[in-house]
């Protein structure tokens, strides 16, 4: 099943969402990528309903765009954030509410500081120091609790985010098998091999 | 009677005028400058900018405005317009890309901003044919790469609608006497600092203030815009400079060769005539004393 995770670090905010597209019971694909960049600096894994969430995430990336090429600058962490949740509560008082959970990682490049979101698909929004979404917050949850340090470098980071997958690996029946790990630091967006 | 031709757009005159389009094409005409010069592979887009009030903040006057990643538009006209144009223009890029998962090509966004100009399909609001609106007062030019290509591109649209591509073109203020100075002196294949070159050569042919006026945006691949400063535009325009005042002082020596050549010839003139006239007096002296001695 869906399992995405994030947290933040001293200067940055990792990312990571498995890669296994399912339909039903069975796996179609097992290089997902469902994490896009929206900007220079801003990171957003998306799961839930599948089509929904590629929907979604393709309006808001091109929405993001069009801020950035108007005002020739980009939408920083928060404000993005809050646009997300209020385009995902519009869509929930519509006839077809997308049915999309996010994890919204940012770097805001004016107070050098990471940001994460938590975002569910009712509209709610929190600013977090670790969120995850799916079966595997469950068991990631408390480990976070008990590991996640705001000042930690980007190798303990890691390390921190391996703990959170194999508990997963190990606890979890329905466990995926692969994650794609995304990092966004004063740097820009990039991929990590785990 | 004929007060009331260019009332409504959707009225022609008898001789087959829409006088609003044409009150537009006036509209443009007062304009800035606009420039645009495509090299081999580089396109450049050179802007006359008012000089901004003392207290104003520069940043905020912008008349070469970036569509998409590998798209620039420059306007001459209303400025109001231009920016209801561009926002719409900007939509459709981000749109094209969402619905087919593909950039714009320069064609396509240039005959969109087109069609919204002359505006019979679509859109909601149908500028040029109904009734209480007026045309976009504004003329466009539009540069950029398609994608996978690298071919630069340049096109035109009017206010009419019309839309065309060009080698290099100019519009707004003064846009004939450009036109016909890119006419004189644009190549093909030219290079990257040719192309800057000519552009800010015909721009100053309208622009007399000289580089603090000039705005230069050059688009060299797809995706890569990059706005001349100050600085690098004044020691292009002090190189024309140079090479004008070199053109000149070239003539003044040609003119100096011209005047000492025409000088030797008049003294070589004269010098032959004073021989001549040596030698028939000295004939005619001759004569005279042969005559003189027959007589003794």
């Amino acid at each position: 099943m869906e399992c995405s995770f994030a947290l933040t670090g001293k200067g940055y905010v990792l990312i990571a969402a498995d890669t296994t597209a399912a339909r039903s019971i069975v796996k179609m694909k097992a290089d997902e990528d469902k994490i896009k960049s929206l900007g220079p600096h801003l990171l957003m894994a998306y799961s839930g309903e599948p089509g929904d969430t590629v929907q979604f995430a393709e309006y808001v990336e091109r929405n993001i765009r069009l801020y950035q090429i108007r005002n020739l600058y980009p939408l920083r962490p928060a404000s993005a954030a809050s646009w997300v949740r209020r385009a995902l509560a519009d869509s929930l008082r519509s006839r077809s509410p997308y049915s999309v959970n996010l994890l919204l990682g940012g770097y805001d490049t004016a107070t050098h500081a990471p940001s994460l979101y938590w975002i569910d698909y009712l509209g709610t929004q929190a600013e977090v120091p670790f969120a995850c979404h799916g079966y595997g917050s469950y068991f990631a949850l408390s480990l976070l609790d008990r590991y996640h340090d705001p000042e930690a470098s980007l190798e303990e980071g890691l390390a921190t985010l391996r703990r959170c997958i194999d508990e997963v690996a190990k606890r979890l029946v329905v466990a995926p098998g692969k994650y794609k790990v995304k990092v966004v630091d004063k740097d820009g967006v990039r991929e990590i091999e785990l | 009677m004929s007060r009331s031709y260019d009332r409504a757009l959707t009225v022609f005159s008898p001789d087959g005028h829409l006088f609003q389009v044409e009150y537009a094409n006036e509209a443009v005409r007062r304009g800035t400058c606009a420039v645009g010069v495509r090299g081999k592979d580089v396109v450049v887009l050179g802007v006359e900018k008012k000089s901004i009030l003392q207290l104003q903040d520069p940043r905020t006057v912008r008349k070469v405005v970036m569509l998409d990643d590998h798209i620039c538009l420059a306007f001459a006209g209303l400025t109001a317009d231009g920016r209801v144009l561009i926002d719409k223009a900007r939509i459709e890029c981000q749109s094209h890309r969402l619905t087919v998962e593909d950039p714009v090509t320069v064609e396509y966004i240039t005959r969109h901003i087109a069609g919204i100009q002359q505006v019979k399909e679509k859109s909601t609001i149908r500028y040029t044919q109904s009734g209480g609106v007026r045309p976009f007062g504004i003329s466009t030019l539009i540069v950029g790469f398609d994608p996978h290509d690298t071919r630069p591109r340049l096109y035109m649209t009017e206010p009419s609608g019309i839309y065309s591509a060009w080698k290099a073109n100019a519009i707004g203020r003064s846009s004939k006497t450009v036109r016909e100075f890119l006419e004189k002196n644009h190549k093909d294949d030219l290079t990257r600092d040719e192309t800057i070159k000519l552009t800010i050569k015909s721009l100053l042919e309208v622009v007399q203030t000289g580089a603090k006026n000039i705005e230069i945006s050059v688009m060299e691949s797809y995706g890569k815009i990059t706005a001349l400063d100050l600085s690098q535009i004044e020691a292009i325009v002090q190189e024309i400079e140079r090479e004008k005042e070199a053109g000149k002082t070239l003539d003044v020596i040609c003119w100096w060769k011209l005047l000492m050549m025409r000088l030797e010839a008049e003294r070589k003139r004269s010098r032959l005539a004073a021989t001549a006239a040596g030698q028939a007096a000295m004939a005619s002296r001759a004569g005279d004393s042969a005559a003189a001695s027959g007589e003794t």
